[in-house]
């Protein structure tokens, strides 16, 4: 378990996240950058990468992609560090005014400021509507595929038709006792190369291939035992299994942040515009996860917002300066020692 | 001609909400399921990958049809049904008045 001491912990790597490390940065305050994805970015990364974008200032177009690693490369002088692939589960707000980020996994973070740049929320699975599967999750039912070897000899249904259905069950082919890739279709929206190869697998009898089917219903006592797949939408068919992965994508959920006590509406957190402060002194939320009356959910407003909560922030941290706007043209960036 | 159509958005219980749909804006039924703050997330914006847009499409006249995108997210997606459509496919034109949909939920 780590334990990470920071000025400001920001909550999501998205655009907006990774500009308030440079807009606190160029006030001296250090920042640490926790997102669930394994990647920085936000929905630029998972969503539109290779998309450009037509509306940040002075660029007349830029892809998602390079964008992100503008950004990157902009806040690398201030040096913040990161914990990817680990949602923030729980904040707690200590005697003395400052907080403990917790993470999924147990990473703590000490931090002064909270500042939430969650976007639409974190990326979480999409589940199908099957009766008692939640019984399952941890015990035969996962969501993702975090370590193949999990599943080493095990019997592996997998449900699903996109790219992540087809790539793994290409990569575990060879490492499960009995793999069956179950599919509501006739043809695969992965990527072509990735569809031949499934099917000729199947041909080979290297896995069983069942399509026009889904996966309705689960059994076992205490662990996943069986799965009934519907054959045409017709006939059940029983198939006796360790583990059941339905791959269907990710949606974005507000998840966690719902239980921080900050005051909420529409499943955005009510910022004060001065300086987008919450109801909760010390937390800020930024970028796509505010509203406030008059809100746009643009990368550019994310920006403005960002600028405004770190000199507000400078207050928290620096209780006995006074904040003096400088120019970067005129003073240049001050790197902050690793 | 008329400027506008209705689309209605039937609720659990059966009920069914009428919503006017401008002609002339090219929306999508998508857009005038948030214009009009209905449930639909909408993550990637009518690009067809999210699915975050899923309708049941209850009754309508001749619907277009879908793109092979449309249909492959379809076919991925574990509770659609064979009346499904992403609402953010669906142009708002003159044939799609009176269609009856319902929001399908998302996960
Ligand atoms: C298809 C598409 C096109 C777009 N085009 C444009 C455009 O042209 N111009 C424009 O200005 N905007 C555009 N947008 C909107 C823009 O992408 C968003 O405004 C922007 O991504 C918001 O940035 P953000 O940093 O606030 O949030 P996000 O990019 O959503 O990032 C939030 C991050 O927080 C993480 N997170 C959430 N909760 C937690 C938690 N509890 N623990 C850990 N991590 C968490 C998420 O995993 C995510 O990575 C577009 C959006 C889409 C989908
Ligand atoms: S909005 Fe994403 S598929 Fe329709």
């Amino acid at each position: 378990m780590d334990k990470i001491t920071t000025d400001i912990c920001i909550v999501g790597a998205g655009p907006v996240g990774l500009f308030a490390v440079f807009e606190a940065g160029l006030l001296k305050m250090r920042c640490h950058v926790v997102d669930a994805l394994p990647a920085v970015g936000g929905q630029l990364s998972e969503i539109y990468p290779k998309k450009p974008i037509y509306d940040i200032p002075g660029f007349p177009e830029v892809l998602a992609g390079d964008l992100v690693k503008n950004l990157e490369q902009q806040i690398a002088p201030f040096h913040p560090t990161f914990t990817l692939g680990e949602r923030v589960d729980d904040l707690e707000k200590l005697d003395d005014g400052s907080f403990i980020v917790r993470t999924v996994a147990g990473t703590e973070i000490a931090c002064k400021v909270v500042v939430i740049a969650g976007g639409l929320g974190s990326f979480e699975p999409r589940k199908p509507a099957i009766e008692h599967l939640d019984k399952y999750e941890k015990n035969g039912v996962e969501y993702m595929v975090r370590d193949p070897e999990h599943f080493r000899d095990k019997r592996v249904v997998i449900s699903g038709g996109g790219d992540s259905a087809l790539d793994w069950t290409i990569f575990m082919a060879g490492l499960c006792k009995e793999l069956t890739l179950v599919h509501r279709g006739t043809t695969f929206r992965g990527a072509p190369e990735s569809a031949a190869k499934v099917l000729s697998m199947a041909e080979e009898g290297q896995i069983n291939l069942i399509l026009k089917s889904n996966v309705t219903e689960v059994h076992g006592e205490e662990k996943l035992e069986a799965v009934t797949v519907m054959v045409d939408n017709t006939t059940p068919h029983q198939i006796e299994v360790d583990n059941f992965i339905p791959l269907f994508g990710l949606v974005p959920k507000l998840g966690p942040i719902e239980d921080w006590g900050l005051e909420l509406e529409k499943n955005a957190i009510l910022v004060n515009t001065e300086d987008y402060s919450t109801n909760i002194p010390g937390i800020y939320a930024i970028g796509d996860i505010n509203t406030y009356p008059g809100k746009l959910k643009l990368i550019l407003c994310g920006f403005h917002e960002a600028a405004l909560m770190a000199q507000s922030a400078y207050n928290i941290i620096y209780p006995d300066k006074k904040f003096v706007l400088k120019y970067t043209t005129v003073n240049g960036i001050q790197e902050l020692q690793a | 001609m008329k400027d506008a159509i209705n689309i209605y958005v039937e609720q659990d219980g059966g009920e069914r909400i009428e919503l006017e749909a401008p002609l002339d804006m090219n929306l999508s039924v998508m857009e005038v399921l948030k214009a009009n703050e209905f449930p639909v997330q909408a993550v990637c914006g009518g690009m067809a990958i999210c699915a975050t847009c899923h309708v049941e499409v209850l009754q309508s006249g001749e619907l277009p049809d879908m793109s092979d995108d449309e249909a492959y997210m379809l076919e991925t997606l574990p509770h659609a049904t064979d009346t499904s459509r992403l609402s953010c496919q669906l142009r708002v034109t003159p044939e799609l008045d009176g269609l009856v949909v319902r929001i399908m939920p998302e996960a």
